[in-house]
């Protein structure tokens, strides 16, 4: 974490403020007044610190692929994914600023796993369920994600299993529709053991 | 304002009170990068999956949400047989798909997962203009012009724009013709097409990549009268058709059929397949594919010879999609009667071929003859240049064939 000067904090925290306070107002305005800086410093306020998200229901961001990313602000953009605050977030977005977020994102570290040990049950219920589908082939091995596949090592278990909920019921589609027919045949309860599996991940 | 939607602005307001630290990107702090799993350090729960060694990990190839400018379309790596040119028809039609001809001449475009959009190319004589008609339609890929109307189907619903080619600009509110279908979203999109016996014909395919789902439900072709009553079913045991057209002498249904996934490299071969008795024939998905090798889970106690065979293969994951019967007159005549289609190319092998647009000709009783190459070049170096889609003869003879990959539509015509 940089060392700032008391000065440089408050002045950069009010223009941050008063940023956050224009973009409740007025996206587009925000789009065009802020520097590139300021808007990848919005996009952390809810998606947390190095983009590892510590607000329920808010997913982490650090390390998801570039195409992964681009195609998720494209969805909200042009609608098809919904969710209000990305919604209004990407409505303003212009294909360049598309691929410039994309390629911040790409390279925010990935989200570091959880303290603690994890409950060893559920990681073997959980690790068997993801042999059942060609999970692997698509998210790797180590599930950190390519091309339009995100990365899920260590993503915030509530949203993994949200996500998952919505493309087995159709809600939420993807880009492409393969997550909705990957997930046909498992139960919720299954769903909720992959997300444990996948947010308390083993590493070496 | 919702509870929620005020909860996420107070947190917004409540990072900038530096509660939340902020990193800009220029100064944090960046971690060594994993090293990439070797082949001994899988871990466990990648265990058993197919290895099929480096570059093996398969996955879907979709569009960029961005077209491809007009420059950088593959034009020149095209291959066409002798005295066929191509260009490039539209550029900038993201997501392109179906292809559709009104009866003033405007070519209709769907699209499918990227753009939810449906086009409309109109000629201006010299330029071209692409217009965006309707958007934030989920998974539009089926639409048919007949009679004036433009009919537009998504996993959910058949609806009809009529007087469309005048009302381009504001097309208005459709009329609901048909929505009596699951719905599911796995091979619930679209291709439609008006047959000769004035029926509208569509598809439901089955909810997955294999299961055993009900015929009278799903994995079938069926059709109804242009005011939605009337469904029939005229071909079960189809997992997903996303081409099919009408024989120009004996008006039979042909189709191209996408056959399972994740069993093996080299099988099943996706088909086309002709339909001689409607209502009355099964063309084995889930039990028997490409006609001769039965489901390892589902064609226990089966045979394929229950089933209706294939007319021809068209190659293993191919992803045979838009087919038309050639009735034109630019082309030679050994085309006439001949069945363009186009093949997506698989995702569903490490190693990328088709991606190219073939010729299966007939003989006078319907036997498919051969199937040759028409339009290659687009596969390089294992990745693809461009992914046909759809076919389409357009009135003057030349044909269209739409990209969802780069988001465009060549013409290829023919002089002697």
């Amino acid at each position: 974490m940089p060392s700032t000067g008391s000065a440089t904090r408050s002045s950069s925290l009010a223009r941050g403020a008063a940023l956050a306070a224009l973009l409740l107002l007025a996206p587009a305005a925000v789009a065009l007044a802020a520097s590139f800086e300021e808007r990848t410093a919005l996009c952390l306020a809810c998606h947390g610190p190095n983009g590892q998200s510590l607000i329920p229901d808010t997913p982490s961001i650090g390390g998801q692929p570039f195409f992964f990313v681009v195609a998720q602000l494209f969805l909200f953009r042009r609608g098809g994914r919904t969710n209000a605050p990305m919604s209004e977030v990407a409505k303003p977005m212009t294909d360049d600023d598309l691929r410039a977020f994309g390629e911040w994102v790409a390279k925010l570290p990935p989200p570091k796993a959880p303290e603690g040990p994890a409950d060893a049950a559920r990681i073997k219920r959980g690790a068997a369920l993801v042999l059942q589908r060609p999970c692997t082939s698509c998210h790797n091995p180590d599930f950190s994600g390519r091309e339009q596949m995100p990365r899920l090592a260590h993503q915030r278990e509530e949203y993994l299993l949200r996500a998952m909920r919505e493309y087995k019921s159709g809600a939420r589609i993807g880009y492409g529709s393969s997550m909705t027919e990957e997930l046909v045949g498992f139960s919720d309860a299954d769903l909720q053991d992959i997300a444990y599996f996948l947010a308390n991940l083993p590493t070496r | 304002m919702t509870a929620s939607k005020t909860r996420r602005r107070l947190l917004v307001a409540f990072a900038f009170t530096g509660l939340v630290s902020i990193t800009l990107p220029a100064t944090a702090q960046q971690p060594a990068p994993a090293p990439a799993p070797k082949e001994e350090e899988v871990p466990f729960w990648a265990i058993g999956k197919p290895k099929s060694g480096p570059g093996a990990a398969l996955a879907p190839v979709p569009a960029f949400p961005i077209a491809t400018p007009a420059d950088k379309l593959p034009i020149a790596k095209m291959k066409l047989p002798p005295g066929f040119k191509a260009e490039v028809y539209a550029a900038n039609v993201l997501d392109a798909r179906g292809l559709r001809q009104g009866d003033k001449g405007t070519v209709f475009v769907s699209s499918l997962f990227v753009a939810g959009k449906v086009y409309a190319i109109v000629d201006k004589g010299g330029t071209r203009e692409v217009k965006t008609i309707l958007e934030k339609i989920e998974l539009p890929n089926g639409i048919e012009f007949h009679k004036g109307s433009l009919y537009v189907a998504t996993p959910k619903a058949v609806t009809r724009y009529d007087d469309i080619e005048a009302k381009l600009d504001k097309p208005g509110d459709p009329v609901k013709v048909y929505d009596d279908l699951p719905g599911e979203i796995p091979h619930g999109w679209k291709f439609i097409k008006i047959g000769p016996d004035g029926k509208l014909y569509l598809p439901v395919g089955a909810p997955c990549n294999i299961c055993d789902p009900s015929s009278d439900k799903y994995a079938h072709i069926r059709r109804i009268n242009l005011d939605g009553t009337g469904m029939e079913i005229v071909a079960r045991g189809v997992r997903n058709t996303v081409g099919f057209d009408f024989h120009p002498k004996t008006g039979e249904l042909w189709f191209t059929d996408n056959q399972r996934d994740w069993l093996s490299e080299d099988m099943p071969n996706d088909e086309l397949n002709r339909l001689t008795k409607p209502g009355r024939e099964h063309f084995g998905y889930p039990y028997c594919h490409q006609g001769d090798f039965l489901d390892p889970e589902y064609g226990w106690g089966k045979s394929c010879a229950e089933y209706t065979k294939p007319a021809t293969l068209l190659g293993p994951h191919s992803a045979p999609l838009g087919m038309r019967f050639y009735t034109g007159t630019m082309f030679p005549s050994q085309y006439q009667g001949a069945i363009f289609i186009a093949r997506h190319g698989p995702w569903n092998k490490t190693k990328k071929y088709a991606g190219d647009v073939v010729v299966a000709h007939l003989d006078k009783n319907g036997k498919v003859t051969k199937v040759e190459p028409f339009l290659t070049g687009l596969v390089e170096n294992n990745a693809y240049l461009g992914r046909p889609v759809d076919v389409l003869v357009l009135k003057d003879g030349s044909l269209l064939v739409s990209d969802d990959h780069n988001g465009a539509v060549y013409r290829i015509s023919y002089s002697k």
